[in-house]
C-alpha cells in the first residue's frame, strides 16, 4: 500500500492534515523552483559581497546600518507570530487556537534563523564571527541579543517540537516514509492518557516560559538603538515600542499563512471564518496599540523640541522620508484600522488585505528606523545619502524566498495543523469549556450557606 | 599618569588641511579617490569641517578641524561586543583592528561621526606607496579605524626618554596634525599637568567642547572665535 493509499483511507481529521505530506502538487514544485532559483541569486550576492567587501553595498559614512539590519529587526520581529502569539492562546485557554499554533510555532522556528543572519551579513569582517564568543564584551547590547536570540531559538524550537510528538507517533505507526525520520523524531512515544498528561504538563509549563524569553529578545533589539545616544534611537519607548511591533507583524504574517495554506491546502473546515475574524480582532487591538505608542514617540520629541531630535523627526513627517512615513501609517494602522473595526470586512478577504498592509508597514517601520536617524547625524555633514544596491536588494529577496521555501518544504514532512489538538478539542473541549462557563456563574446562595 | 588631550584654537585655524595631510600621510589613512568622495566613504581621521554663515555678501566661513574627541567616557568603547575599542589608561581610545568584527556599532553610537569604516580594500595612489610609515599598521577591509592621537609616537617618545634616562617633556610626544599646524591652532599635551600650554589654556574662558550636553566628557578642546 502506498502513502497516499494509507491516507486516503483515514477519517476526515488525519485524512485532510495529513494529504499535503503525501501528495504533492506540480503548482509546488513550481513554486519550488521560483524560491530556488531566486534564493540562489540571493546566495551569489551575497558571495559578490564577501568578494567585494561591504563597497559592495550601497551603504556608507554615516549611514553605517541600511538593509540587513531593517531585515535583522523585521524577521525577528515577524518570528513573534507563532511562540509568542500561540503561548498567549495556550495559557488563556482560548479554544480558537487548535488550529493554528502549529502554523504559527512553525513561522517562529523558520524565520528566526533568516533573521539572526542578517547581523552576520552585515559584518565587516564574518570570518570573525566567532569573536564574540571568545573575546565577549559583557556590557555591549549586541551581546545581550546573541544571548537572547539563541535562547529564543532553543526554547521555541522546543516549544514547537514537544506539542508536535504526538502526532510524529500517528504518522510513525503508520509507517509513512521517511520512516526513519519520524521513528527518531518520534522518540519512541506511545499515546497512552498517562504519557499525554505528562506532555500537556510540559505544554503548559513551556508555554509560560517562552513568553518572557520572547518579550526579551525584542526589547533587547530595541534597546541596540535605544541605548545610543542618536536622535529618536535614544528613547525608552523603544524595548515596548518593538516587542508591540513584532507582535503585530507576527500576527499579520500568520494570517496571510493561513490564508495560502487555507487556499493550498483545502483547509477551510479547519481555518474556518471564526478564526479570521478573531486574528483579525487580534489585529486591531495591535494597530489601535501601534498607533498609541507611535503617537506617544512622536509627540515626545516634537514637543521636547531638541535641534537634533526635531531634525530626525521632521525629516519623517514632511522631509525626504515622509513618502515611507506616511505609507508606514497608512499600512500600519489607516488600513487594519479601517478594515478590521467593521464586521463585514472581518473576513478572510478582509484580514488577508489587512495583513497584507500591516506586513509592508512595519517593514517600513523598520527603515524609518533606521535609516533617518542614521542620516542625521548631531555633527552637521553635507551631501547625506543612501540607496541601497542590487547586492542588499537580492540578499533580501534571497532572505524572503529561502524562508518561503523552507515552510513550504515543513508543510510536507510535518502536519500543518496539530491533529491530536483538533482531537481533543472534539472530544473533550465542549465538555470543558460548558464546566468552566457553568463556573463563572453565581452560586445558589441557599445552597451555599446551609 | 597622564591624560593626554589637545585645544584647537578657532581664531588660528585658517583652514588648510594640513592636519589631514600630515594625519593622513603619517597613519597610512587610504586615499579612495574621486568614488569614495563621491560614496561618502572617505576616510579621514582628522577632517576639517567647513560651517558657512551668512548671505552673500556678508558671508563668513568657520572652520572646526575634527579628530576623534577622545573621550573620557566614550559612547564607542560600550558597545563594542568584543571589546575591539577601548580606552587606556592615559585616556586613548583605540581600536584593535585585528579583533574587530566590522558591526559599525561604535560607529552609530559615537555623537561625533568620527570613526571611519573600511568598506573597500584600502589602496593608495602609486606616488605614496614608497613613504607609507612602517610604524603604523594598514588596516584590512572591513574593520573600523579611528584617530589614536597618533599614540605609536607616545611609544616611540616613550622609548627615547627611557633610553636617555629622562622623564618624557612636553615637546617629546606630539601628534602629527599640532606637528604640522602652520598657524600653531593645534596644541597638544597632558591636560593634567598644570604646566603644560594645554592644560592651561583649556581652562581657558573661551573654551568649550562639542556636544558638552552629552557628557561624553571630550579631550578636545576648542578655544572659540572671537570676531
Amino acid at each position: 500500500m502506498t502513502d497516499l493509499e494509507i491516507v486516503s483511507r483515514l477519517p476526515q481529521d488525519e485524512r485532510m492534515l495529513l494529504m499535503p505530506l503525501v501528495r504533492t502538487t506540480r503548482t509546488f514544485w513550481y513554486w519550488v523552483m521560483v524560491m530556488v532559483a531566486i534564493s540562489l541569486w540571493g546566495a551569489f550576492a551575497y558571495y559578490y559581497q564577501l568578494r567585494h567587501g561591504l563597497g559592495a553595498t550601497g551603504l556608507n559614512t554615516p549611514e553605517y546600518w541600511g538593509i540587513y539590519i531593517i531585515c535583522f529587526v523585521f524577521f525577528i520581529g515577524i518570528s513573534h507570530a507563532g511562540t509568542l502569539i500561540s503561548a498567549i492562546l495556550r495559557v488563556a485557554n482560548a479554544e480558537w487556537r487548535r488550529s493554528i499554533t502549529r502554523s504559527a510555532e512553525f513561522i517562529t522556528v523558520l524565520v528566526i534563523g533568516f533573521g539572526a543572519v542578517q547581523p552576520v551579513l552585515d559584518l565587516g569582517r564574518p570570518d570573525r564571527v566567532l569573536n564574540v564568543v571568545l573575546n565577549p564584551q559583557p556590557f555591549s547590547p549586541l551581546l545581550w541579543d546573541i544571548m537572547s536570540i539563541g535562547l529564543y531559538l532553543t526554547a521555541s524550537s522546543i516549544y514547537l517540537y514537544v506539542p508536535m510528538i504526538p502526532d510524529l507517533a500517528r504518522i510513525r505507526d503508520l509507517g509513512l516514509r521517511p520512516r526513519l525520520l519520524y521513528w527518531f523524531l518520534a522518540i519512541g512515544y506511545r499515546d497512552t492518557p498517562a504519557a499525554r498528561a505528562a506532555l500537556e504538563r510540559i505544554i503548559a509549563v513551556l508555554a509560560v516560559a517562552v513568553i518572557p524569553i520572547a518579550v526579551s529578545v525584542h526589547t533587547v533589539i530595541g534597546w541596540i538603538f535605544a541605548l545610543t545616544l542618536r536622535p529618536m534611537w535614544h528613547s525608552a519607548i523603544f524595548g515596548p515600542y518593538f516587542v508591540v511591533g513584532a507582535i503585530f507583524s507576527g500576527i499579520a504574517a500568520l494570517i496571510i499563512a493561513m490564508t495560502i495554506l487555507r487556499r493550498v491546502y483545502n483547509l477551510g473546515a479547519y481555518f474556518k471564518d471564526i478564526h479570521f475574524e478573531n486574528m483579525g480582532l487580534l489585529l486591531l487591538v495591535m494597530a489601535i496599540i501601534w498607533f498609541y505608542f507611535t503617537f506617544a514617540e512622536n509627540l515626545t520629541v516634537w514637543y521636547g523640541g531638541e535641534e537634533a531630535e526635531l531634525a530626525t523627526l521632521y525629516s519623517k513627517l514632511i522631509g525626504d522620508f515622509a513618502v515611507p512615513f506616511w505609507l508606514m501609517v497608512a499600512g500600519c494602522f489607516v488600513i487594519p484600522f479601517t478594515l478590521m473595526a467593521r464586521r463585514a470586512t472581518r473576513n478572510v478577504a478582509g484580514t488577508t488585505v489587512a495583513s497584507v498592509a500591516v506586513v509592508i508597514g512595519m517593514w517600513l517601520e523598520r527603515f524609518n528606523i533606521v535609516v533617518p536617524t542614521s542620516l542625521h547625524p548631531r555633527v552637521e555633514m553635507q551631501g547625506l545619502h543612501y540607496v541601497p544596491s542590487w547586492v542588499e536588494l537580492s540578499i533580501m529577496a534571497g532572505t524572503f524566498s529561502g524562508f518561503i521555501l523552507v515552510y513550504m518544504v515543513a508543510t510536507k514532512f510535518f502536519p500543518i495543523i496539530s491533529i491530536w489538538e483538533i482531537k481533543e478539542g472534539r472530544e473533550k473541549s465542549v465538555e470543558e469549556v460548558s464546566e468552566r462557563v457553568a463556573a463563572y456563574l453565581p452560586d445558589d446562595v441557599a445552597a451555599v450557606e446551609s | 599618569m597622564a591624560r593626554w588631550g589637545m585645544v584647537i584654537d578657532l581664531n588660528r585655524c585658517n583652514g588648510c588641511q594640513a592636519c589631514e595631510i600630515a594625519c593622513r600621510s603619517e597613519n597610512n589613512v587610504a586615499v579612495g579617490g574621486p568614488q569614495a568622495a563621491r560614496e561618502n566613504r572617505t576616510i579621514s581621521w582628522m577632517r576639517v569641517h567647513t560651517e558657512t554663515e551668512g548671505e552673500w555678501p556678508d558671508v563668513r566661513v568657520r572652520f572646526v578641524p575634527q579628530p576623534c574627541m577622545q573621550c573620557d567616557r566614550p559612547p564607542c568603547t560600550l558597545v563594542c561586543p568584543v571589546e575591539a575599542t577601548s580606552i587606556d589608561r592615559e585616556g586613548i581610545v583605540s581600536q584593535i583592528y585585528a579583533r574587530c568584527i566590522g558591526c559599525r556599532y561604535c560607529a552609530n553610537a559615537c555623537p561625533y561621526t568620527v570613526k571611519y569604516f573600511n568598506w573597500r580594500r584600502p589602496s593608495y595612489p602609486e606616488s605614496v606607496l614608497p613613504s607609507l610609515n612602517p610604524d603604523v599598521s594598514v588596516r584590512p577591509v572591513g574593520v573600523i579605524e579611528k584617530c589614536t592621537f597618533c599614540h605609536h609616537r607616545l611609544q616611540k617618545a616613550r622609548d627615547q626618554a627611557r633610553a636617555e634616562n629622562r622623564p618624557l617633556r612636553e615637546e617629546d610626544y606630539v601628534p602629527a596634525c599640532a606637528e604640522s599646524c602652520p598657524t600653531g591652532a593645534i596644541v597638544f599635551g597632558d591636560l593634567d599637568d598644570p604646566d603644560q600650554r594645554v592644560a592651561r589654556l583649556s581652562r581657558d574662558p573661551r573654551a568649550f567642547r562639542l556636544q558638552e550636553g552629552l557628557s561624553t566628557q571630550p579631550k578636545v578642546y576648542y578655544l572659540a572665535e572671537q570676531d
